[in-house]
């Protein structure tokens, strides 16, 4: 694995176009992500950010016209291969959608979707266990601890994207992927899942989509800027804030547009 | 004609109101409808009276020639019919004089109807176009009747509708009420003896005799038939149904789904009329075939031929209705499982699947209504005796046929075999009716759930 000053590269994107038909979405990205930290992609609607995030975990294959280019390395191999084993590629790289969207199954069954899949837990004690510690590390355990047989679905909207991330941490991913996870829930809703993501670096390297930049300033080390589809500048959250080097994010971040 | 003229001059008429500046009240399209509905309703009205009492009085008229001649009321009317029938040249009897010159009166009484009618609509028309013509000139409100009038055609024509469905279900309690005057509810419920045609031999002049029936009219053969057969329906319609629908929506693509989701359903387009020829002669003689070579007896008229076949015509109901309901799945869950890293086959079983449950199971319901209230199919393919069997290769009977059976040919009104088909068609009706009531709650909730 590489290293970019202290950090080691989890990710590595090189000369990624994709297409949506002949519409080009993303125009030659190249991004290193580093791990045990958290990575920011902001931008203005419409700029490919979603479909930059989507190419981690290859959730773009769901879409028919879509088709990807270039290479993604990760652990030093490149998921685009052909060798590239669709299923173990997304247990190591979780996913947190914009709209929770729990299985309309009980909390129970939500958390242990992913370690049944996968062949985790060997007895019903385990699996008891993998869903009590995703509670946990999820900050929803001491809420939801005697209602897990009840539904999902009939939790608050920041209960149910706390639910939706401790699904996705149950199968320990090294890699949790973000969709603007707060752009749904109210502030108190929203700080908790913020206080919850600084926690979770520890563990995972944490990858956010987010529309706020309050929120990318708060909660990554690492931004990324996109803009029609071209990622115009990257690097420390703080430099990218404070010391631009490019105008368009410069406006950017001063609201100028977008 | 008339009306859409009137039409015209209304709006001309409110053009010209506008024009001389002052504030119409509706847009002019409303001056229109205002005039044409004044146009043709009191005329229609009057038209429709007219052609209700004409032949009365024209009757009375001509009667009253002989009224004081000393004939019988049936003679009386005889003349009538006779002299109806030369004046429209289709008299075949002797023509007397006395008919020849009342025919002759009664041409002439009719050509003055007819255009004494045709001037009295028209005066009708005229005088009530006029009379609404003012009304707009004095630039009246025109909106609202006319909107009131539109509300008033569409509430007759539903309650058109609730009351015909009103009235076929009394007359169904009521027959059925009869029926079991006679036939003790116990014994149709449970009586295993159907046997209807014994009821056929019965002289009409004879009095009612309940006990000849006591063994007649046992209904168990009959809805066991029914559940037996819409079982084997079943049995073939949901896992094909439900198969091809999971594939449409989940697998196919977009191309084939063009293609193969019409193609299903013509299968809902066939008349059951050719399903059951195609169960009687092509189905069931094929499976006597199939039959005697293992050695098995096969009726040729089995309820397996019918039940099979019926399957196959449910199958697009079901496959189309859980299509749709595993559409609306939302994608979201799909990606959440993908993401995951669930395959396809993972996802739809253990997330779509349940998730469409609700939905899928009130297709199913719906379906089961369908074949229980199936009838050509049955009546063609799976005979018409009513044995109470559970042998898929013989043949048995079900509610619909045994309706078609008993009301087939001649029948009186009030008499029990008759009105067995009441109760049977009542019975029918219970079962579907629950059915449906279910079937769409469930589909509503799951509905519901996703909106
Ligand atoms: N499923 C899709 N089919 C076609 N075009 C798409 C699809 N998803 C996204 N796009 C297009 O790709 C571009 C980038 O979209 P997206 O990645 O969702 O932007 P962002 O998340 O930054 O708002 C947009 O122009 C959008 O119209
Ligand atoms: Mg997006």
């Amino acid at each position: 694995m590489r290293k970019n000053g202290v950090n080691m590269i989890k990710i590595s994107a090189k000369n990624v176009d994709v297409f949506y038909g002949k519409k080009q979405a993303l125009f030659n990205i190249n991004l290193d992500i580093e791990e045990n930290q958290v990575t920011a992609l902001i931008g203005p609607s419409g700029c490919g950010k979603s479909t930059f995030l989507r190419c981690l975990n290859r959730m773009n294959d769901v879409i028919d016209i879509c088709k990807v280019q270039g290479e993604i390395v990760i652990n030093d191999f490149n998921i685009n291969d052909k060798g590239c084993d669709v299923v173990r590629l997304r247990e190591k790289i979780g996913m947190v959608f914009q709209k929770p969207n729990p299985f309309p199954k009980t909390l129970y069954e939500n958390i242990s979707y992913g370690p049944t899949i996968h062949g985790m837990a060997q007895s019903k004690q385990e699996m008891d266990e993998i869903v009590e510690t995703s509670l946990k590390k999820a900050a929803l355990w001491e809420e939801v601890k005697d209602r897990l047989h009840e539904p999902g679905t009939g939790l608050s909207g920041g209960q149910q994207q706390r639910l939706c991330i401790a699904r996705a941490i149950s199968v320990q991913p090294e890699v949790i992927l973000m969709d603007e996870p707060c752009s749904a829930l109210d502030p108190i809703a929203t700080a908790q899942i913020e206080e919850l993501i600084d926690e979770l670096k520890k563990e995972h390297t944490i990858i956010i989509v987010t529309h706020s930049m309050a929120q990318a300033a708060r909660v990554s080390q690492r931004t990324g800027f996109f803009h029609l589809g071209e990622l115009i500048e990257h690097g420390s959250t703080d430099k990218i804030f404070k010391n631009p080097d490019n105008i368009k994010t410069q406006d950017y971040i001063t609201g100028r547009f977008g | 004609m008339l009306g859409y003229t009137s039409y015209y001059f209304g709006r001309k008429k409110a053009y010209t109101i506008q024009s001389t500046n002052k504030r119409l009240t509706a847009l002019p399209q409303f001056y229109g409808y205002y005039l044409a509905i004044w146009c043709a309703i009191p005329a229609f009205i009057i038209y429709s009276l007219w052609a209700i009492f004409e032949p009365t009085i024209v009757k009375l008229l001509i009667l009253s020639d002989y009224a004081n001649q000393g004939y019988l009321d049936d003679e009386l009317n005889l003349i009538y019919e006779k002299t109806k029938a030369l004046s429209r040249g289709q008299f075949t009897g002797e023509v007397t004089s006395l008919i020849q010159t009342s025919s002759e009166k009664y041409l002439n009484l009719r050509s003055i109807a007819q255009s004494s009618k045709v001037v009295i609509v028209l005066c009708i028309i005229i005088a009530s176009v006029a009379y609404a013509y003012k009304r707009i000139s004095s630039n009246n409100r025109t909106r609202e009747p006319v909107e009131k009038f539109f509300n008033a055609v569409l509430f007759t024509a539903s309650l058109a509708a609730i009351l015909t469905t009103v009235g076929i279900v009394f007359s169904l309690i009521f027959q059925t009420i009869d029926f079991f005057k006679v036939i003790p509810l116990f014994d149709f419920v449970f009586g295993t003896h159907w046997y209807p045609a014994k009821a056929f031999v019965r002289d009409s002049s004879e009095a009612l005799d309940p006990t000849m029936y006591s063994d007649t009219f046992g209904a168990v053969p009959i809805f066991a038939g029914t559940f037996f057969i819409a079982f084997i329906a079943m049995c073939v319609a949901i896992p094909i149904g439900l198969m091809s629908g999971i594939y449409l929506a989940e697998y196919a693509s977009y191309k084939v789904r063009q293609y193969a989701k019409p193609l299903i359903e013509i299968l809902a387009g066939i008349p059951t009329v050719v399903y059951g020829f195609f169960a009687a002669l092509t189905v069931g003689p094929f499976l006597k075939d199939i039959g005697t070579a293992m050695g098995l007896e096969v009726s040729a008229e089995s309820a397996l031929a019918a039940g099979g076949v019926m399957g196959i015509m449910i199958i697009p109901f079901i496959s189309s209705l859980s299509d749709d309901v595993i559409t609306s799945v939302p994608q979201s869950l799909r990606d959440g499982s993908y993401a995951m890293g669930a395959t396809k086959s993972e996802t739809i079983k253990k997330v779509i699947f349940p998730a469409a449950l609700p939905g899928i199971v009130g297709s199913i319901l719906l379906g089961v209504s369908r074949a229980i209230g199936e009838t050509m199919i049955v009546v063609m393919a799976s005979g018409l005796a009513a044995n109470l069997t559970l042998n898929p290769l013989e043949s048995t009977s079900t509610i619909t046929a045994q309706i078609v059976v008993i009301l087939i040919g001649d029948q009186a009104f009030g008499d029990p075999k008759t009105q067995a088909a009441f109760a049977l068609g009542m019975s029918l009706f219970i079962v579907t009716l629950c059915l449906n009531i279910v079937a769409l709650r469930v589909v509503k909730k799951y509905r519901e759930k996703y909106e």
